[in-house]
């Protein structure tokens, strides 16, 4: 019987993953990350790899633990919890999920790569405000066997460090239309490409790429030719699901810290989550979390079931993941109070991250009015 | 016999078989109103003869109570059989064959606290439609603060006498029995001197009166005890320790308050009735709200589902309970919100193009109230779950 409850294994996995973020990954190491002038740990990275993390949905003949989806999404809530920082989503969920669903023998290498923690991927898809990848203008000219890339990517997750990039270009029709675009899978290192490293809010790892007739051969491309989007539907949809996933944990380290506060400060001679008012904004907000927490189950299991019929579930994720952190962060700054806004405290670093990972591959509306088409209104 | 995928694929092939053959076909795919819902009862009159000839096919199997041992008239499913009834019968269109108090709540406490006696003669009844129970639970002065029960029993050697008045006993005009909360010891902490008592409601000296609501005509009805006779037997559990029944089938109604918010208006989908008002989506406030609503209420179902799950896999849930009656109930209201919004003036007749929608509206803001109220149940999860102090 498919059940939402997490099984014997995946509580084993939970219990693991929640114990090496807490001991290798706490938010102090963001905090230290942040100084050192750096988005993440390259170690941290390298022992996740080890721990089978990278290859989790790497098929077992390609080197990877091929775990399922709903594995991941609970690596990706764990490291959530605590804002660990790895190009996790970008190369272990949606590289792997992409270059998978081509299952070619360069695909098989590259995922082997991605296995051993050898290879970091970034996916280069909006190039707007929102994502909306039919938008996309990027031209990818052809040039006798090859391709021509010249555009600009303005802000791509895990861009500096990417040793690869996953870009969707041009190749037919006008920006708007579904068909004509087509995926590539290049060096980052090419010629013509220029990597400026961003200073975003969530002090992670993001940058501007900048395609000027940068070469790609016909061997670059995954997939079919002016088919970029159903190419690269699986690894979207993964990605979706687990950053809905990260969003989870992003909300339930918020509110940890929120409910810990509450037990510890005291105003007007008594504990402040003695309350009625913060009591029941809290318990609210934990229901929130608790409802959240089905709908990311529910994408995990629907993902690794029936990858083929994913959307609703996988939107209805990322809804309800984008809404729930949202909420929770927002509560958690204000219930801390005064030095909630202080740099010295933590429960900031949450609000970023939850705002930079409500946008990234659609936001709250966008997956809301995908749930609404598919149910029929 | 542990269930694996390929019993479970015989069982749903199975029981889908005896659905579309037990459940005649006049009976499926209809709007499930009121005039739908068979609850039996010594007065039962079917409102057509097709409705008892499923009533009887689902007796035969005990499919009345598809979770109870066979022993008392129930099919003895397990958890996995029982959600595959249920996608069945929602597949198929077949509404349940019967639905009581008794099936929702009473059986439930016997099975847990009632004694062997009390099982053989309360729960086959119940299974076959015989007799219709109602709860007495609340009173003019326990509302929210239930255990706060006046009305009392007193132990006359043979008989307990009852005296006192309950609100809010739904359908007891048209009930069979009741089962009450009566206070047994008037000197103990309030929690500690409760019974669960079983009466007959033809008892000599029960009297009820109907209340109407905002919403019109109700099932609720005042019920009135004076000096009742009520046989010792009749006492469920130990004497004294009614709290503990009491709590138990709170959990469970407040279960099935908040897994109301799953059904809208005879079964239809959001979409379906939103669909049917011309325009209604065009309206980008409706539409924002109208998905959000569908966001919420998917993953609400999942979660009650999930609950059920760990509820049935030993992993109990208890005081989270309160989350599902909270956030159920406001959902279901702002999906009324939603529904009246959208029909306009359409919706502003009693009994309108929409039927009853607009009563059903106002009907909804009774579901955080009844069963404890959305602040009760946030300070229930506030002080159990996330453990905050005392004020």
């Amino acid at each position: 019987m498919t059940t939402l409850m997490e099984t014997e294994d995946e509580v084993m996995l939970r219990d693991a993953a929640r114990g090496f973020v807490a001991e290798s990954a706490p938010v102090a190491k963001l905090r230290e990350n942040r100084k050192a002038g750096r988005a993440f740990d390259p170690g941290l990275w390298r022992e996740m790899a080890q721990m089978g993390w990278s290859g989790v949905l790497v098929p077992e003949v390609c080197g990877g633990a091929e775990m399922g989806h709903r594995a991941a999404c609970i690596l990706a809530e764990e490291m959530g919890r605590t804002l660990a920082a790895s190009p996790f989503l970008s190369t272990a969920v949606v590289a792997a999920s992409t270059l998978r669903a081509v299952a070619t023998d360069r695909a098989g290498t590259a995922l082997g790569q991605i296995a051993a923690g050898d290879v970091i991927y970034a996916l280069a898809l909006d190039e707007g405000r929102k994502y909306a990848p039919e938008s996309t203008a990027m031209q990818a000219e052809r040039a006798g066997n090859g391709f021509r890339l010249t555009g600009v990517k303005p802000l791509v997750a895990d861009g500096s460090a990417a040793d690869r990039v996953l870009v969707l270009a041009r190749t037919a029709g006008a920006p708007g239309d579904a068909v004509g675009l087509t995926l590539f899978d290049i060096d980052a290192a090419r010629a013509g490409l220029t990597r400026d490293r961003l200073d975003t809010i969530d002090s992670r790892d993001h940058a501007r790429l900048i395609f000027d007739a940068v070469e790609a051969t016909g061997d670059d491309v995954l997939g079919e030719v002016d088919n970029g989007l159903a190419v690269l539907r699986a690894g979207v949809q993964a990605g979706q699901a687990a950053m809905a996933a990260e969003l989870l944990g992003v909300a339930g380290g918020a509110y940890g810290m929120t409910v810990g506060y509450l037990k510890e400060r005291r105003q007007f001679d008594r504990t402040i989550g003695s309350f009625q008012a913060l009591q029941h904004r809290a318990a609210h907000l934990w229901a929130e979390i608790e409802v959240t927490a089905s709908a990311i189950a529910n994408a995990g299991r629907v993902l690794d079931k029936t990858p083929q019929d994913a959307q609703l579930a996988v939107s209805l994720a990322k809804a309800r993941a984008a809404q729930t952190v949202d909420l929770a962060v927002r509560e958690g700054v204000q219930m801390h109070g005064g030095i909630g806004m202080t740099d010295d405290y933590d429960i900031g670093f949450y609000m970023k991250r939850a705002r930079v990972g409500a946008e990234w591959l659609g936001d709250y509306g966008y997956h809301a009015a995908l749930v609404a088409a598919a149910r029929g209104f | 016999m542990a269930d694996t995928d390929a019993t479970l694929d015989a069982f749903r092939a199975e029981i889908s078989q005896w659905i579309e053959t037990a459940c005649p076909a006049s009976l499926r795919g209809r709007a499930m109103g009121e005039d739908m819902i068979v609850w039996g009862g010594r007065q039962w009159q079917f409102a057509e003869p097709a409705q008892k000839e499923w009533l009887d096919a689902a007796i035969e199997r005990g499919m009345t109570a598809p979770r109870w041992p066979t022993e008392y008239g129930g099919a003895g499913l397990s958890r996995a059989q029982e959600k595959i009834y249920r996608e069945e019968m929602a597949r198929l269109q077949a509404p349940p064959p019967l639905e009581s108090f008794g099936l929702w709540m009473l059986g439930p406490a016997l099975l847990a606290f009632g004694d062997d006696a009390q099982k053989a003669r309360h729960l086959p009844p119940i299974t076959r439609g015989e007799i219709r129970w109602c709860q007495g639970y609340s009173e003019p002065g326990a509302g929210s603060d239930l255990a706060n029960v006046q009305t009392r029993a007193e132990d006359m050697g043979d008989h307990y006498l009852v005296n006192g008045q309950k609100i809010w006993t739904s359908y007891a005009d048209k009930a069979d029995w009741i089962f009450a909360l009566v206070r047994t010891d008037r000197e103990a902490p309030k929690h500690k001197g409760i019974s669960f008592l079983l009466m007959d409601m033809e008892s000599a000296g029960i009297t009820t009166r109907p209340i109407r609501l905002i919403s019109g005509k109700s099932p609720f009805c005042e019920t009135f005890f004076d000096n009742v006779k009520v046989p010792k037997e009749n006492l469920v559990g130990e004497r004294n320790r009614g709290w503990d029944i009491a709590k138990y089938l709170l959990t469970h109604e407040r279960e099935m308050i908040g897994g109301g918010a799953r059904g809208l208006l005879g079964g239809r989908s959001l979409g379906q009735f939103l669909g049917g008002l011309d325009g209604a989506m065009d309206d980008p406030v409706t539409r924002a709200e109208a998905m959000a609503c569908e966001v919420n209420s998917l993953a609400f179902a999942m979660t009650m589902e999930r609950y059920k799950d760990q509820a049935e896999a030993g992993q109990g849930v208890g005081n989270a309970s309160a989350m599902l009656k909270y956030y159920g109930t406001e959902l279901n209201k702002r999906r009324y919100e939603l529904l009246m919004n959208a029909a306009g003036s359409e919706a502003l007749e009693w009994d309108g193009p929409h039927g009853g929608l607009a009563p059903e509206w106002l009907r909804t803001k009774a579901n955080s109230i009844e069963g404890g109220t959305s602040e009760v149940m946030l300070d229930i999860l506030a002080k159990r779950v996330l453990e905050l102090p005392n004020s």
